[in-house]
């Protein structure tokens, strides 16, 4: 039964994310992305992971993939169509990217990994919130000034300048 | 319970798409989606290492909370810079960006 | 009267029973949650063949006229015509529409109204699903209705129709704030995000509690459902129905089908995390009683928002920005902060409970002060500048 999900889930991810490298419309290709985030969201439901599902709805699509479509908007005149959309390397990459992952395979499937079989703790939620103000307050605290730094450092660059 | 390996799999195959979409297309705004997908792969490892081999550390999930802040960070510049490229430039196109080439 | 006095409890169990007689467990399972996603997924439809009439009646009383009367006593089936009206018009595409995009986004943002039913707690157990995450959930389904009304936006190839996106993004976007304030205070003060729990630790509605946050959600919850005086979005006389403006037939019954369900379900989320839900008196002696409160509560909020639609003109967008970015922000980051600090504090809950009610108050009075102010100067301003 997980089988059967995880292979849905799995086919909707790769095609979306295919359909995304390939796509001639930019739009399409962040709807598109919009899919692939939905179909990873799944998996981290299968994966007994519903605060990072949710997370990833409300920060990727929420806030990430409306981001990309807005900037699409804002500069629609580089939506042509009619335009290659990739470049003239494109055939190399393929080949190296292929390469890549038949090795990123061939590892994955020959390593023994060290599976723990054991039960979700029933307050993980509450254990990861805590973890965040106390194992990793320090990284936790660097993330918030990243996120301030990242929100002012947008709104210099893209400003209109008079 | 689906094997670690299939979720190792779909992160690697992902991440490859991801990198192709990175290298090869021409639109700033379609590398970026790249790179998303490339982000979201390691995401799918971090979680799926934390649900079969280490469920008693939060470790895993933490990151990737970690990793999603960052993207987060990442998307908002990038779009600012490929906004403030389009207006002095009329393109975000990535083979024309290259100003700094001797 | 034990039947009666869990009446929905028990009808259930009989259901159940009756489906065990001839089928296996597994298949008893699978109907049952087969059922229940039918009835939460007409909870939007329920909503608009109920609340549109609603709406058009009490608009109706406050410009004092009389509403729809012909169809049904005082007109309370005028919800039908309408939905025979909309299903037989013709179904148009514009000819340069994405038409792909085009027929998606209606099914997409109908899925973003009916999933948000599947956390919100009619009575004691009466919840589709209590996920641990369920209110992160919501504001999460939240964000699919926004990309949904983009979609149409921005597929219908018109100008209108992209104005219209582009003002939903903003207005969705900076309300969402708010709005994850005002409920991250609720959450903060009942120490869990399961929809059903909040409702059983609010032995005093929060509304009395934290009445800054009631505030702050509310109007913000105006402007998420895109209702008057924050229907910017649509604007007819400006925008001429913004994102819709293409749509057709069964289509645009979708999106209207999708705005009176997100107009309930706002409205169920406010009467669960502020009003207490489904309690009341006797609620806990008679079951069946909770449902009842609980409806009885959601209607009095749509009420409200009605209320409000019909007595506020519409916003300027830099108006509607303003409050959110200088108004409800600072007034949900406040109540956040004052939540934090109360629940910390080593005395009892009704002692904490009561100081938070004070700092809400304040904050209450504070900001109304600032806005008169404000108003005031603007007002000096104008005569100025007219004399």
């Amino acid at each position: 039964m997980q089988s059967v999900i995880f292979a849905i889930l799995a086919g909707i991810t790769l095609g979306s994310a295919l359909m995304v490298v390939t796509s001639r419309n930019l739009l399409h290709s962040t709807l598109w992305l919009i899919a692939a985030f939905f179909g990873i969201a799944g998996i981290f439901i299968l994966l007994q992971a519903e605060f990072l599902a949710v997370v990833q709805v409300l920060v990727y699509i929420g806030a990430i993939a409306m981001l990309i479509i807005f900037a699409i908007m804002l500069t629609r005149r580089i939506m042509d169509p009619q335009q290659p959309r990739f470049n003239s390397q494109w055939g190399l990459v393929g080949g190296f990217t292929a390469l890549l992952f038949v090795g990123l395979a061939a590892v994955v499937t020959r390593v023994a990994w060290p599976v723990a079989a054991g039960e979700i703790p029933a307050d993980a939620i509450a254990q990861l919130g805590a973890d965040f103000v106390g194992v990793y307050a320090v990284p936790f605290e660097i993330a918030s000034v990243l996120l301030v730094v990242a929100m002012i450092g947008a709104i210099i660059i893209a400003r209109e300048r008079e | 319970m689906v094997p670690l390996t299939w979720y190792l799999l779909l992160a690697a195959a992902l991440f490859c798409i991801g990198l192709f979409g990175v290298l090869a297309r021409k639109n700033a705004v379609a590398v970026l989606m790249g790179v998303e997908l490339m982000l979201n792969a390691v995401n799918i490892n971090l979680i799926a290492f934390w649900r079969y081999t280490g469920l008693n550390q939060l470790v895993g999930q933490a990151f990737a909370v970690f990793v999603i802040t960052v993207a987060a960070a990442e998307a908002a510049v990038g779009v600012a810079l490929f906004i403030s490229i389009y207006r002095q430039r009329n393109t975000v196109d990535v083979e024309a960006l290259d100003d700094l080439k001797g | 009267m034990d039947y009666i006095s869990n009446l929905f409890v028990n009808l259930g169990n009989s259901w159940t029973t009756l489906l065990s007689s001839f089928l296996p467990p597994w298949a008893v399972t699978l109907v049952n949650f087969l059922v229940v996603a039918v009835i939460l997924v007409m909870m939007p439809v329920v909503a608009t063949l109920t609340l549109t009439v609603m709406e058009r009646k009490v608009i109706a009383r406050i410009q004092n006229r009389i509403g729809p009367n012909r169809v049904g006593p005082w007109g309370i089936f005028q919800a039908i015509p309408d939905a025979i009206k909309m299903l037989t018009k013709e179904d148009i595409v514009p000819a340069n529409a994405d038409k792909p995009v085009f027929n998606i986004a209606p099914l997409l943002i109908f899925a973003g109204a009916a999933l948000l039913w599947a956390v919100i707690p009619f009575g004691r157990g009466m919840i589709g699903q209590d996920l641990n995450v369920g209110v992160l959930y919501l504001v999460a389904v939240g964000s699919i209705s926004t990309i949904a009304i983009v979609m149409a936006g921005w597929s219908s190839n018109n100008k209108f129709a992209l104005v219209g996106a582009f003002r939903v993004v903003a207005q969705l976007l900076s309300y969402e704030i708010p709005m994850v304030l005002a409920i991250a205070a609720v959450v903060l003060l009942v120490g869990t995000m399961k929809m059903g729990q909040i409702v059983e630790l609010q032995t005093a509605p929060f509304i009395l509690v934290l009445p800054a946050a009631f505030i702050a959600y509310i109007l913000a919850a105006a402007a998420e459902t895109g209702r008057a005086p924050f229907d910017l979005v649509e604007a007819d006389s400006e925008i001429v129905a913004g994102y819709m403006i293409e749509y057709s037939g069964l289509k645009f019954g979708w999106f209207y089908i999708a705005e009176y369900g997100n107009l309930l379900a706002v409205s169920a989320i406010a009467t669960t995390l502020f009003l207490g839900g489904w309690r009341g008196p006797f609620a806990g002696q008679i079951p069946a009683l909770g449902p009842l409160y609980f409806i009885t509560k959601t209607v009095l909020i749509v009420f409200l928002l009605m209320w409000i639609r019909g007595t506020w003109p519409r916003f300027r967008i830099d108006q509607m920005l303003a409050l959110a970015w200088k108004v409800l922000v600072p007034l949900g980051l406040f109540t956040l902060l004052w939540v934090a600090v109360v629940i910390k504090l080593p005395v009892p809950t009704f002692v904490q409970w009561a100081l938070s009610l004070g700092g809400n108050l304040v904050a209450i009075f504070i900001t109304l002060t600032i806005m008169g102010r404000s108003a005031k100067r603007y007002a000096q301003k104008h005569a100025l500048a007219g004399a």
